[in-house]
């Protein structure tokens, strides 16, 4: 943000409205077409086609349904909290596009060159679990209210395992700005975290084993961060209707689900900053650059999301015990042995 | 006022009163929630009072009713008794040949009427396909219930078929009219043999691939083994039937203990729970009768198909169907269970009184019994292992 001190006031406001502007075309363009994969992905794994009459294949169907619900009526219903009913769906959006913020899209492009990023999108984001547990509260709805309950049990739960995953990257790599955690894996795919990073071969190969695990303690548990099957209690349909925006309708609703999309490129976004090179070419120097570099670290995000959408459409769901059980007395301890392995294996 | 029952010890917080300065019972945590009639797993419009303390149940009081049609009133008031077959369709909208298939016993009975064997061998295969529909439909919407959307596709997906075959011979895909006194509407068309002879085939390998993907998932196993426990004398004294008494490892089967139509003749076994996953009586064990009676079901199907003989598929009988006056309690295994019906004649055309046991109904009677202690996730589940119909609950 340099560049900004001579241009004044309004220009500086300018070039801010404008940059923040960038991730929010993103999220939205992200939703739309997540959206459409999300209901392929979901029909071609059940046997079926789904939309197909909108536009080629149905592509223009999730703009129709956002057409939709912007004419829908907009419903609040009596008994609720008005103020903190409109309010929390802002609240929510507003956690994940924050977080945004220090997401390193390209070489070029970051929106804060902050050197605490990763401390910064894990303290924003939980700004989410607020605004849910809001949103339930205000509902009025006894469904709701388990719902925001689950929501905010799980999402802190969750949380430790995320934190401590991302630990073993900022172990690795020696940062928290992601823009340099993405410089430090620039050689290509061997020197990515998830392969131990750019190390001398015997610490590689002894890191390997426990970068892998971590990683896949990562996903798992950005799973239940983003409320995505297995974990998809708070808005458990078969159990609570709808979880915490059961009372929702109209636009306030598409937030809640603008907001979840975002989220799930989100948790996808720092984990491929941390562990699958970011925005580096997985080939080195080759096809490197700033507008290839958006392009892998899209690409990337977009793998762990499709995976995500994966495994919503196959896994049942866990019940509140053992969602508990599996984020304290499996993901935590495993992670802890990954870090102390780790830790001893750089120390070497 | 409700008792507080004594908790599983699986659940580490143990919800209880709170004692207040002045010496009052409080029971702080309680909460009334309606689950229904409009949810999304109540299976119809069933309504579940259930009373918590967070998420785990102290009550279950199963309120039902919003279906009720007068289906017993209806059938006196018919002109004749064929008349009342395609009211008994729309009890158990899932089976209805099963449905047919007690109430055309109970009159063939008080007219004491032999039928040609065809007629028998097509009824078998007719109300076989029918189970495995329904049971298609409660193992499909079963994996809704816990949270994977995938199996209720695969499951109606194959569904389709069996009701191609339906449509195929009678023309109705879902309420057919098809058992009448004293035979059926229609012979089966030509190609119809070879048709469900290639549904077996197919089927087979969907069973497992099925199995694969829901049966025997880790997190559904988790979610499914020692849940919503039923046990032998429970069972035995609710008078529970079908898949949920066998699910807790008794052996009751009317097919083979109150044998009717042709099934003494073929070779087959009733499939019990034997608590592989868990305890006898689990969640678990009543899914995975209901999986293998699919399977005893497509042996049936081909064994009868098999020995199909020719013939007429309709016996002689009077044109104005009177009965001597007398009673008759006829029942069927239908996939929900023991379906009996009770026909009062007093020797006119229509009948006097036609009273239906309902296996959904008195199956749902347990509920509250077997979900006292457990969490809301597992009461959507034992709901969804009861497999009730609204439509034969509420009549």
């Amino acid at each position: 943000m340099d560049a900004f001190q001579n241009l004044g006031f309004w220009r500086t406001l300018l070039v801010t409205v404008v940059l923040s502007a960038l991730p929010l075309v993103f999220i939205l363009l992200y939703a739309l077409v997540t959206i459409y994969l999300e209901m392929k992905v979901a029909a071609h794994v059940q046997d079926r086609l789904a939309y197909m009459r909108t536009g080629w294949h149905g592509v223009l169907q999730p703009i129709a349904d956002f057409i939709k619900l912007l004419q829908k009526e907009d419903i609040i219903s009596v008994a609720a909290d008005r103020k903190l009913f409109i309010l929390a769906p802002y609240i929510v959006f507003m956690g994940t596009y924050g977080a945004y913020a220090a997401i390193p899209f390209s070489s070029i492009f970051i929106g804060a060159q902050i050197d605490l990023g990763a401390f910064f999108i894990v303290a924003i984001s939980s700004l989410v679990v607020v605004g849910i547990l809001m949103a339930g509260w205000a509902s009025n709805n006894k469904w709701s209210i388990f719902g925001a309950v689950r929501s905010v049990a799980q999402m802190v739960s969750y949380e430790i395992p995320t934190v401590l995953a991302i630990l073993v990257g900022v172990m690795i790599t020696g940062s928290l700005n992601l823009q340099e955690v993405t410089k430090f894996q620039a050689g290509g795919i061997q020197d990515w975290v998830i392969f131990g990073g750019p190390l001398p071969l015997l610490q590689k190969l002894l890191i390997t084993p426990f970068t892998v695990i971590t990683f896949l303690i990562l996903f798992v548990a950005s799973l239940a961060e983003v409320n995505r099957t297995p974990f998809d209690l708070p808005e458990a349909e078969s159990e609570l209707v709808q979880g915490f925006f059961t009372e929702y309708s109209g636009m306030r609703w598409a937030l809640f689900y603008v907001a979840e999309y975002a989220n799930m490129f989100l948790v996808s976004a720092v984990a491929v900053a941390y562990f699958l090179g970011g925005w580096g070419s997985p080939f080195g120097e080759t096809l490197s650059g700033p507008v290839l570099g958006f392009f892998w670290f899209v690409l990337k995000g977009m793998v762990l999301v499709f995976l995500q959408i994966w495994l919503r459409w196959t896994l049942p769901r866990l019940r509140v015990d053992q969602l508990m059980y599996t984020a304290w007395k499996v993901l935590v301890p495993f992670l802890f042995v990954c870090i102390v392995a780790i830790g001893l294996i750089l120390v070497l | 006022m409700i008792e507080t029952k004594s908790l599983p010890t699986q659940y580490a917080s143990q919800p209880g009163p709170v004692q207040t300065s002045s010496g009052k019972t409080l029971r702080t945590d309680e909460m009334i929630i309606n689950m229904g009639p409009q949810h999304p797993s109540t299976h119809g419009v069933l309504r579940l009072e259930i009373v918590v303390e967070g998420e785990i149940i102290i009550d279950v009081i199963p309120h039902i009713g919003y279906l009720h049609r007068c289906f017993e009133k209806h059938a006196e008031h018919m002109t004749n008794y064929q008349q009342v077959i395609p009211y008994c369709d729309r009890l158990d909208y899932c089976a209805a040949i099963n449905d047919e298939h007690s109430y055309v016993l109970a009159v063939e009975r008080m007219l004491k009427i032999e039928l040609p064997e065809r007629v028998e061998y097509i009824r078998v295969v007719m109300a076989e396909l029918q189970r495995i529909a329904s049971h298609l439909i409660a193992v499909g919407t079963f994996g809704i219930d816990a949270g994977a959307f995938t199996p209720f596709l695969y499951a109606f997906h194959d569904r389709e078929l069996i009701l191609d075959l339906f449509e195929m011979t009678c023309g109705a895909r879902l309420l057919y009219n098809y058992f009448w006194i004293g035979g059926l509407s229609h012979d089966i068309p030509p190609q119809f043999v070879d048709k469900a002879k290639q549904f077996c085939t197919y089927f087979r390998p969907r069973i497992k691939e099925f199995n694969d993907l829901l049966t025997y998932n880790e997190i559904f196993v988790k979610r499914t083994a020692n849940v919503g426990v039923l046990p032998k004398d429970v069972a035995l004294n609710y008078a529970s039937s079908g898949p949920m008494l066998r699910g807790s490892g008794i052996n009751w089967d009317l097919r083979r203990d109150d044998p009717y139509s042709v099934y003494h003749k073929l070779q087959w076994e009733p499939q019990i729970g034997k608590g592989e996953m868990g305890t006898v009586g689990d969640v678990w064990d009543r899914h995975i009768v209901r999986m293998r009676e699919m399977e005893v079901s497509l042996s049936i199907i081909e064994q009868a198909l098999a020995a199909l003989p020719e013939g007429n598929v309709q016996a002689a009988i009077p044109k104005r169907i009177r009965p001597d006056a007398g009673e008759v309690y006829a029942r069927t295994e239908t996939p929900r269970g023991e379906l009996g019906f009770y026909v009062i004649s007093d020797g006119s055309g229509t009948p006097f009184r036609v009273k239906a046991r309902a296996p959904a109904f008195v199956n749902l009677s347990v509920l509250p019994a077997i979900s006292r202690g457990c969490m809301i996730a597992d009461l959507v589940l034992i709901a969804g292992s009861v497999d009730i119909v609204l439509g034969q609950v509420d009549r």
